[in-house]
């Protein structure tokens, strides 16, 4: 009851006409920096941060967060559009957003896309006011070998849960983990697979291939094709927003798991990106029209943003009670904090109750606010579709290149960028999909950091693995994500295939 | 582009020197953005630091120019410091070190001494304290030293950031001074390092004060000891009716080992007298301003500031230091690397 109090007293803060003003700006500047791939919510925030410096702390955090909102709406709009997610978890809303797009709804992949971002981040924030010391101390249990579990997770129900042949699946995957083993191995402290080359000292950055493989391989596939984007047709006006409304109460299941799935993996520090997939993946597997995934399907949207943005907003949780940034945006912010002189921690509660609730008073009216600004411009959006291919692929090439560029200021990058153009269009000519080498190139490190930590810690042995409830629950989860066609085919002959 | 910036540079400089009369010693002050490069991830110890400094500077208008700050932290940082040593002449790239300004080269054989960069001044050094998680009845260092002693070898596990770095030296320095073995647990930043402490996935850390006054004034970590030879100077009470002051040092408690990491700022190559000298007078300027002391406080840090000679000759012992440190640990690169 008490917390309810606070949030009005919040709302109170929030909604002071400055801090209104400021919560709009953010939001439009970080919808422009969404769009810019490479630029990023972490790298936005960070330019803008001394912009702050001369606000107070919650007129500040209130401006970077929406920025940070704003960011996460933008980067579904180049997903959407044109194949070129902006942030690791807008991948997986290119699977179906994209195709949407090419059918001529680009409208409604977009009114889906921004809904259920709403959606999956109210979902957390609720979640947040309730429950956040109960949170608090479950992110504690986590230490490396749970992390792993998780990851595993991740990437069992990937494998376990596509309809691709298995083997593509793996092969592209293993590539993904051999391209995310270059540079300095966390745990050994030593230089890997770098030849030497001064540029690959930081390994390959996540953005730059997904720049590459998606948004330049697609410009080639598109020359193939014969020059012309197929989403000439887009409807665009308003009502198309209004449609696509009442068509989504439908998938309140996929919203409501998507929501848990991102929540559990924003608390759990795994994050926004392993939450889509996953999402997506069970979607996938579990909804009616599962085998029409990929080809446009409007459930394919919904389930991984959901996740995505309930991940997001939940991972904020653990940087303010415990310091621990849940992702590189949350970093930024923290050091934000420690300018303005907030030490997070589990103090902070305690201590700042206006600077908090006016935060998450802030989450609530900045997902509103943003989810407005963001819905009148879906037409605007959609419209771009019309252009002639041969005026905005050349412009897509510039926004790839700037966008590399940003990501490290580095031309190299931009170069690798277009190798990668190349190996995704061999790829998708061949067959193989693109989402397991991109998953493996986010997740490998980390997945291997947290699996090396943990052998260490248990003197080598695997058991670590099942030694507690916690983990055990989880990798057992992982494994039966893993082989559930098997369980799903032997289930069926043990039931009488002839049916 | 580079061509127009530099012949309207000469047109004014040719103006200043014909039109007004300025003295020909005018000191140098940036034409362009500066980049202030961090060469470690978002989030850290010097990417504060850095950003802290940004902000001061652009709050009190120090720079005419605006100064940016770029994380270059690829290969322990060798990324930042290969992009100066490579930008030799270029005076609008300054450097933030921690101690990878001396074991990145060392550990992973990227070449690169602190002798490639100018050395501009240090602003101050980071503490290093033992930690443990407040549910563990160690009350004093001496206790948890003899606890580890009995646990058998390797069992008791240390976390610290990154992989031969500063936190596993010290480490490596706990081990040799008391004989026992401990498992070290390398995490990506010092913020996860305590948060894993708390939540009791390893036995103790030697977290640098910011990173652990969180969780030590919520009551969940409890200090032990400061690898310095005197205690830390700050007598406000930060928890418990204790203050950063009231923790021993490792030294008095049988622990003889000292370790401090540099906060220091570095520029590029062949930098002029007047270039270093700018830099040094705006870091004069930082370190005046309330918002720079209030950030000293809240991270406990030795506020030592050192320029010119001094600060090359302390560099210098130090990297010697470093030198003995990693070689005894078995920590150098392998010749051929």
């Amino acid at each position: 009851m008490e917390e309810l109090v606070n949030l009005f007293h919040g709302f109170a803060v929030a909604l002071q006409p400055f801090n209104i003003m400021v919560m709009i700006v953010g939001i439009v500047l970080g919808v422009l920096i969404g769009v810019l791939p490479g630029l990023g919510g972490a790298n936005g925030v960070a330019i803008l941060l001394p912009l702050t410096f001369s606000m107070s702390p919650t007129s500040a955090i209130i401006m970077l967060s929406c920025i940070y909102w704003g960011a996460l709406f933008g980067g579904a709009i180049t997903s959407i559009l044109f194949n070129i997610p902006g942030e690791p978890w807008s991948v997986a809303t290119t699977f179906d957003g994209y195709p949407m797009a090419q059918k001529g709804k680009a409208g409604e992949a977009l009114t889906a896309a921004f809904t259920s971002s709403f959606v999956g981040a109210l979902f957390a924030v609720v979640m947040i006011t309730l429950v956040a010391p109960l949170v608090a101390s479950f992110a504690l249990q986590f230490g490396p070998a749970e992390k792993f579990a998780v990851y595993f997770l991740a990437f069992c129900s990937f494998v376990g849960l596509s309809k691709e042949p298995p083997f593509k699946t793996i092969a592209a995957m293993m590539i993904g983990f051999a391209l995310a083993a270059v540079g300095l191995d966390s745990i050994t402290g030593q230089l890997r697979l770098t030849f030497g080359i001064t540029h690959l000292l930081n390994g390959f950055d996540f953005l730059i291939a997904v720049i590459g493989l998606f948004g330049i391989g697609e410009i080639l596939l598109t020359m193939e094709e014969g020059l012309a984007f197929r989403g000439g047709t887009a409807k665009i006006n308003l009502r198309v927003v209004l449609q696509t409304w009442k068509e989504l109460p439908t998938y309140w299941i996929t919203s409501l798991r998507s929501c848990l799935i991102g929540c559990w993996m924003g608390i759990t520090p795994a994050g926004a990106t392993p939450a889509s997939f996953m999402s997506y993946g069970i979607a996938k597997r579990v909804a009616k029209n599962g085998s029409n995934f990929g080809k446009g399907e409007i459930e394919g949207v919904v389930a991984p943003e959901t996740a995505a943005h309930a991940a997001g907003t939940a991972a904020l949780l653990p940087m303010l009670s415990l310091g621990v940034p849940g992702s590189p945006t949350a970093a930024v912010l923290l050091g934000g904090l420690l300018i303005w002189g907030l030490q997070p921690g589990p103090m902070l509660f305690v201590e700042q109750k206006e600077f908090v609730w006016g935060l998450i008073a802030s989450m609530y009216l900045g997902n509103l606010v943003g989810l407005l600004v963001v819905l009148t411009c879906v037409p605007i959006f959609a419209a771009i579709l019309r252009v002639p291919f041969s005026i905005i692929a050349p412009l897509i090439l510039v926004l790839c290149a700037i966008g590399a560029y940003s990501v490290h200021s580095s031309t190299f990058d931009v170069i690798l960028m277009l190798v990668f153009g190349v190996i995704g269009y061999l790829l998708k000519k061949c067959n193989y999909p693109l989402a397991p080498l991109v998953l493996a190139i986010v997740l490998g490190d980390k997945a291997e950091e947290a699996f090396r930590q943990s052998l260490l810690g248990s003197q080598g042995s695997l058991s670590v693995f099942f030694s507690n409830t916690l983990v055990s629950s989880i990798m057992i989860l992982g494994l039966i994500a893993l082989f559930w066609s098997v369980i799903q085919q032997g289930y069926t002959r043990l039931r009488g295939a002839p049916a | 582009m580079k061509h127009t910036a530099q012949t309207a540079l000469g047109a004014i400089a040719a103006l200043c020197a014909v039109g007004i009369s300025v003295p020909a010693t005018a000191a140098w002050e940036p034409v362009r953005p500066v980049e202030f490069i961090v060469p470690a991830g978002t989030g850290g110890g010097a990417d504060q630091m850095a950003r802290t400094i940004q902000g001061i500077v652009t709050k009190h208008s120090l720079m005419k120019q605006p100064m940016v700050v770029i994380n270059k932290s690829g290969g322990a940082g060798g990324e930042g410091f290969l992009d100066l040593k490579t930008s030799g002449g270029n005076p609008h790239k300054i450097i933030i070190t921690l101690s990878n300004l001396f074991t990145t080269p060392l550990a992973t054989g990227i070449p690169f001494s602190w002798k490639d960069l100018t050395p501009v001044a240090m602003l101050a050094l980071d503490e290093f304290v033992l930690w443990v998680n407040a549910e563990k009845p160690y009350k004093t260092a001496k206790e948890y030293v003899d606890a580890v002693k009995a646990a058998p070898a390797g069992s008791m596990k240390m976390g610290g950031t990154g992989s031969k770095q500063e936190d596993q030296i010290i480490t490596v320095a706990v081990e040799k001074a008391t004989g026992s073995k401990f498992t070290y647990i390398p995490y990506k930043g010092g913020g996860e390092v305590a948060v894993q402490l708390v939540g009791n996935h390893v036995d103790s850390t030697v977290n640098n004060p910011i990173e652990a006054v969180a969780q030590w004034r919520g009551g969940k970590l409890r200090p032990l000891c400061v690898f310095d030879d005197h205690p830390m100077n700050y007598d406000e009470q930060v928890a418990d009716g204790k203050s950063w002051k009231d923790i021993p040092t490792c030294k008095s408690q049988g622990l003889d080992i000292e370790y401090l990491m540099l906060r220091g700022i570095f520029m590029s190559p062949r930098a002029t007298k007047d270039q270093v000298e700018y830099y040094v007078e705006l870091f004069k300027k930082v370190r005046a301003t309330p918002e720079w002391q209030d950030f000293m406080k809240s991270g406990a840090f030795n506020t030592t500031f050192l320029t010119g000679a001094d600060y090359a000759k302390w560099v210098e012992v130090e990297e010697k230091r470093h030198e003995t440190l990693m070689k005894d640990a078995g920590f150098l690169a392998a010749p051929g690397n």
